[in-house]
């Protein structure tokens, strides 16, 4: 069977959005841990789309100034990784990591560093929960903190053939009671998504055969 | 009793969280800190290193690479890999290496119990 690059079936689209859930629980997880409040998650959206689809996707009732964290990963796919806020609030995610202790100024010097190790602790929560799950190891690069609007945050890093087509994977998170949000999304490129819906074929009939 | 604690991360974040962790856990023991392997390496071979707490993704030698060197020195330290890097393969590799595995987001439960079985095999070894 050759595999059809623009199309998920529904139930690898299903099965990638369960397995993607799992990942992001434990990120949400990790977050709630970090800032002391509820962090809600929003149901997993999977779809194969162009990069500007996407990058639209996340401008959508933000500003246009967005800043993320990154982070790539390899393994039998590769792709990236991304935590992605509007500019404004990054300053706020960091006061409620660091503690109200410290001053504003304080704040401003660490925002970097807070913000890339945060993003490293969610993203890893994150791809390393999928790959235990798909039981294949992934390797991650360090993070790196990158600010722009949607198209920035998509358009490079990724190898690929056809530089247009994504696998974008992204959740909605906000947290309670402090105004944060901001999203989790994984963009893999097409040869990745023929070794994804091979894994995950794998992975659903696995499930059949307990 | 007391021991010197070796704090291994290239993050300022990650150190800032560590160290505030030991205050509340362990205020009395002291703490150096290291951004990287090298200065670690430095450190353990002033040789009053008891334990360390070591990162796994770091820039140049990851946390692993550095406590098999470490091992090749300290046999016996009690040392543990801390990361948000779950994975099967990195926890067992720890354990290859007779090293603990404390998840990311640091909790002072994780920590303390690390530190506790820590400062027992110390007390055995003395």
């Amino acid at each position: 069977m050759i595999a059809d690059l623009s199309e998920l079936s529904e139930v690898e689209r299903d099965a990638i959005s369960e397995i993607a859930n799992m990942g992001v629980s434990r990120a949400a997880a990790s977050l709630r841990q970090m800032v002391g409040e509820q962090v809600l998650l929003s149901v997993p959206t999977v779809r194969i789309v162009s990069r500007k689809e996407a990058a639209e996707r996340v401008e959508l009732g933000n500003s246009h100034r967005l800043v993320a964290v990154q982070q790539s990963f390899e393994g039998p796919f590769a792709g990236r990784a991304l935590l992605i806020f509007p500019e404004g609030q990054s300053l706020e995610l960091v006061r409620s990591i660091v503690g109200p202790e410290h001053s504003l100024e304080d704040i401003i010097d660490l925002e970097q560093e807070a913000l890339a190790e945060t993003g490293n602790i969610i993203l890893n929560s994150c791809l390393a929960t999928i790959a235990n799950v798909l039981q294949k190891p992934m390797r991650m690069s360090l993070p790196s903190v990158i600010r722009g609007d949607g198209a920035t945050m998509f358009a490079t890093g990724v190898r690929n053939r056809d530089p247009n087509l994504v696998l974008f994977l992204y959740i909605d998170f906000t947290i309670k009671s402090r105004d944060i949000r901001g999203f989790i999304a994984l963009l893999l490129d097409l040869p990745s998504i023929v070794a994804l819906k091979e894994i995950v074929r794998d992975f659903i009939d696995g499930i059949d055969r307990q | 009793m007391q021991h010197q604690v070796l704090i291994v991360d290239d993050s300022k974040l990650a150190r800032m969280v560590m160290a505030s962790a030991f205050r509340r856990l362990r205020p009395d023991w002291s703490l150096t800190e290291a951004v990287n392997a090298k200065e670690a390496l430095e450190a353990i071979s002033g040789g009053s290193v008891d334990i360390a707490l070591v990162d796994f993704n770091m820039p140049g030698t990851d946390g692993l690479e550095l406590i098999s060197r470490i091992r090749s020195v300290s046999p016996h330290m009690p040392v543990a890999v801390v990361s948000a890097n779950v994975q099967d393969e990195i926890i067992s590799r720890a354990r290859e290496l007779n090293a603990a595995f404390v998840a990311k987001p640091l909790t002072d439960e994780a920590l303390g119990a690390f530190l506790s079985g820590a400062a027992l095999r110390l007390r055995k070894k003395a």
